[in-house]
């Protein structure tokens, strides 16, 4: 402890340098923040996924519609526990960029299926009792400034309405938060019956069916019994669970989501390369004064562990505040408008992170703190 | 005038000396250099992925070529145009009219699943069903290999991107979807536009295998000209008989690259902006330790009358040469790693797959360079007003 001042004045010698490394560090370490989030993000939250959960959705593709009769023969498989349909609405809010899903759906079932939605009692009861009631997603809500009690337009492109309307009109009358953080709050729920008995065309169709099993283990058994009990129909399905379901989505975004990844990752490695070459050419610089240490009689352990320190310091106070400026960064949530709706930073990669920073100091102190180590007085002395 | 020609003369002199004498400070140069390469190779490349898609969406289509949707629609998935809606936009004012009859191609856009190979994950490939104009409308299609499905036949001919990203889309390769089988007959190139990510076929088959009776999605009409067109979307928006939104096909695909095209810019600013104040901070490093391994000379030309305007300029000078050098490294790293590497992504705004090339453009890289001149500027800012400013006696005393 009583060398602290001793390592606090090395740092302090050369201000500008230390306080322009820090600052380097710091942003090596907001930048791999960012990139844990984007992680998160391009992966569509697939960590979060249920694993008791299948999607089944038309053999072909998610766009083919099934029939709404495939809820009961679902029910009565065994190893089913809920079932429940959605269908894409795809409207409009005001223009094409304000883009959210909204997503017809049986009330009750949703939030059956759905136990990570928060909604609060009366809210619950007014989703499930009032037909032309929607609940929003509290990231959706916050960025469009809906509230309870809002009445709010939506475009539609595909389904109009009987008579050929495209507007129709839902009730806010409930915003949903999730459970945790990274549950894709972006989406907003209707009633499936006022929806199906206003639409022009398709009753009785419906997108694919969330259902959740009994069991995990046995979802690819349960998932092959479903698709087999639809081979022979017009409506072929293909069932995953929705982790598999999720990963192929995030799969579709392909190449950029990795490029991104890839570039930053290499960015914040060169980053921190160039602050340790800082770091150790500010410990060889001072050669004979840790020779004049040794001469004194500092053991040579404790010239080691001297370096050590303030290699860390800087290392760490850098990682710090790097670390918390990308947390206060990513707490502004998805900064692209509904693209990545799951943009957080987990609290993994805050430790991950930190661990990344002792490293980053004990790798550029070992070196020069080595050479100090087994420096021979003389020499060192001699060169300056 | 003798002030400024003596001003500039000590410019050069100061600046000719600073320059010589990188070479003893290799070590700390190159670390600058190196870091403002790499900011400046992930600003290019990350900003030519944005222009890549970009270029893909904006070379498709052509000013005289319209498409009719039913109005609301946003995109081709959504819409729907019965026969009748059809037969109407084929007799309107301004349509291009051959041997043939009118240049109106009737098309069905559906989304079928095939594995990207990339990956082997499932991806939404976009599948059009087109009318006998449809070539005659889009005279950059070609077939390249194999040949063109014969009508009426199950048959299918795939974009040259979409044949490179999915599995499956080999020649004389049958694949089954739903009750149908198909075979894949040829490859066509479409020039690098978006139509290379799709395949197709002949609509009369697809309407049946999706249960679409004789209805269409959309309408690709070729125009008499491209000044046609207002008179050809007024002709139909005010036809009472119908409910159709027209619009010109550079527009509407220049609209579709939108939301993918902010996804990439947005992200590549943040991250490009980070490392940028990285690399300035590296970049004040490196000018600070020239600075000081060079005060006693500075401290020397200052007592010879030398005055800090120069020695400002000589050591701004430094830094932006260093950063030009990273800049154009960066640039040519970008180039030959990235130009023309093919992916694909998928677009929200069609819910289907695109694929395209990153184009490294010069202006990026003249936008890149001039970012590394700024940051070279920012970096030697703070060291050139500290050597400006040293006490020349102490300085002379210094070690």
């Amino acid at each position: 402890m009583k060398y602290l001042p001793l390592v606090w004045r090395n740092l302090t010698r050369r201000k500008t340098r230390t306080i322009f490394t820090i600052l380097s560090i710091v942003v090596a370490f907001v930048l791999f923040g960012v990139l844990a989030a984007l992680n998160v993000a391009f992966s569509q939250g697939v960590e979060l996924a249920g694993n008791d959960r299948l999607i089944i959705q038309h053999k072909v593709s998610l766009i083919q519609l099934l029939p709404e009769s495939y809820q009961a023969r679902l029910e009565t498989t065994p190893g089913v526990i809920d079932v429940l349909h959605q269908t894409w609405f795809g409207g409009i809010y005001q223009k094409p960029s304000n883009f959210f899903m909204q997503c017809p759906v049986i009330p009750d079932r949703l939030l059956k299926l759905y136990p990570e939605y928060l909604l609060p009692a009366d809210q619950r009861k007014a989703f499930l009792s009032d037909r032309t009631c929607a609940i929003i997603g509290r990231q959706t809500a916050n960025r469009f400034g809906f509230k309870v009690g809002d009445r709010i337009p939506i475009q539609a492109t595909i389904w109009r309405k009987r008579g050929g309307a495209t507007n129709w009109e839902f009730n806010v009358c409930g915003i949903y938060d999730g459970d945790k953080t990274g549950v894709d709050t972006t989406s907003m729920f209707f009633n499936y019956e006022y929806f199906d008995e206003a639409r022009q065309f398709g009753q009785g169709q419906v997108g694919w069916y969330v259902i959740r099993i009994n069991d995990p283990a046995k979802a690819p058994e349960i998932a092959g019994r479903i698709d087999a009990m639809f081979a022979s129909s017009f409506a072929e399905t293909k069932t995953t669970t929705e982790k598999a379901f999720l990963q192929a989505f995030a799969k579709q975004i392909g190449d950029i989501g990795l490029i991104i990844r890839g570039i930053v990752t290499a960015v914040f490695f060169t980053i921190l390369l160039v602050a340790a070459n800082t770091m150790a050419q500010s410990v060889r610089e001072r050669t004979s004064e840790l020779a004049v240490l040794k001469t004194l009689g500092f053991p040579d352990g404790l010239v080691l562990t001297l370096v050590l320190l303030e290699s860390c310091a800087i290392a760490i106070i850098g990682g710090t505040i790097g670390l918390g400026l990308a947390w206060l960064f990513t707490q502004g949530g998805d900064p692209t408008n509904g693209m990545l709706p799951a943009f957080y930073l987990p609290t993994a990669d805050l430790g991950r992170g930190a661990l990344i920073a002792l490293a980053l100091g004990v790798v550029a102190g070992i070196m020069p703190g080595m050479q100090a180590m087994r420096l021979r007085i003389v020499d060192a002395l001699r060169r300056t | 005038m003798r002030t400024i020609v003596g001003w500039l003369s000590q410019v050069v002199v100061v600046t000719l000396l600073n320059l010589r004498t990188i070479r003893q400070r290799l070590g700390s140069s190159a670390v600058a250099v190196v870091g403002i390469a790499g900011v400046v190779a992930v600003f290019v490349a990350v900003l030519s992925m944005s222009e890549g898609f970009r270029k893909t969406m904006a070379t498709t289509g052509s000013p005289d070529t319209a498409i009719v949707m039913r109005s609301g629609a946003d995109s081709e998935m959504v819409s729907i145009l019965t026969l009748d809606d059809l037969r109407i936009v084929g007799d309107a004012v301004g349509v291009r009219r051959g041997e043939h009859g009118s240049y109106v191609s009737g098309e069905l856009f559906v989304i079928v699943d095939l594995a990207k190979r990339s990956s082997n994950t499932t991806a939404n490939v976009p599948l059009r069903g087109v009318g006998p104009s449809a070539f005659a409308i889009r005279p950059n299609v070609k077939i390249v290999q194999g040949r063109m499905f014969e009508t009426g036949r199950n048959e299918l001919i795939v974009g040259k991107g979409a044949a490179g990203q999915f599995a499956g889309t080999e020649l004389g390769h049958t694949v089954r979807w739903g009750q149908n089988q198909w075979t894949v007959v040829g490859v066509f190139d479409a020039g690098g536009t978006v139509s290379d990510s799709e395949i197709w076929c002949d609509v009369s088959v697809l309407q049946p295998a999706y249960r679409r009776g004789s209805s269409y999605q959309t309408a690709y009409v070729k125009l008499e000209s491209a000044e046609a067109f207002t008179k050809f979307k007024d002709a139909l928006t005010t036809d009472p008989r119908l409910n159709l939104k027209v619009v010109r096909e550079t527009d509407y695909f220049a609209e579709q690259s939108q939301m993918v095209s902010t996804l990439i810019t947005t992200l590549g600013s943040i991250i490009a902006l980070l490392m940028g104040i990285g690399a300035i901070f590296g970049a004040v490093n490196t000018m600070y330790s020239a600075v000081s391994a060079r005060t006693r000379e500075i401290a020397t030309l200052r007592a010879l009358g030398f005055g800090g305007g120069p020695v400002v300029v000589s050591v701004l000078a430094e830094s932006l040469l260093l950063a030009l050098i990273g800049g154009a490294i960066g640039g040519t790293v970008a180039y030959a790693g990235f130009n023309g590497f093919q992916t694909s992504t998928i677009n929200w705004q069609t819910f289907s797959q695109v694929a395209f090339a990153f184009a490294v453009t010069p202006g990026l890289i003249v936008a890149g360079i001039v970012y590394a001149l700024v940051m070279g500027l920012l970096g030697g800012l703070l060291p050139a007003v500290r050597a400006a400013r040293l006490p020349i006696v102490s300085a002379l005393r210094e070690l």
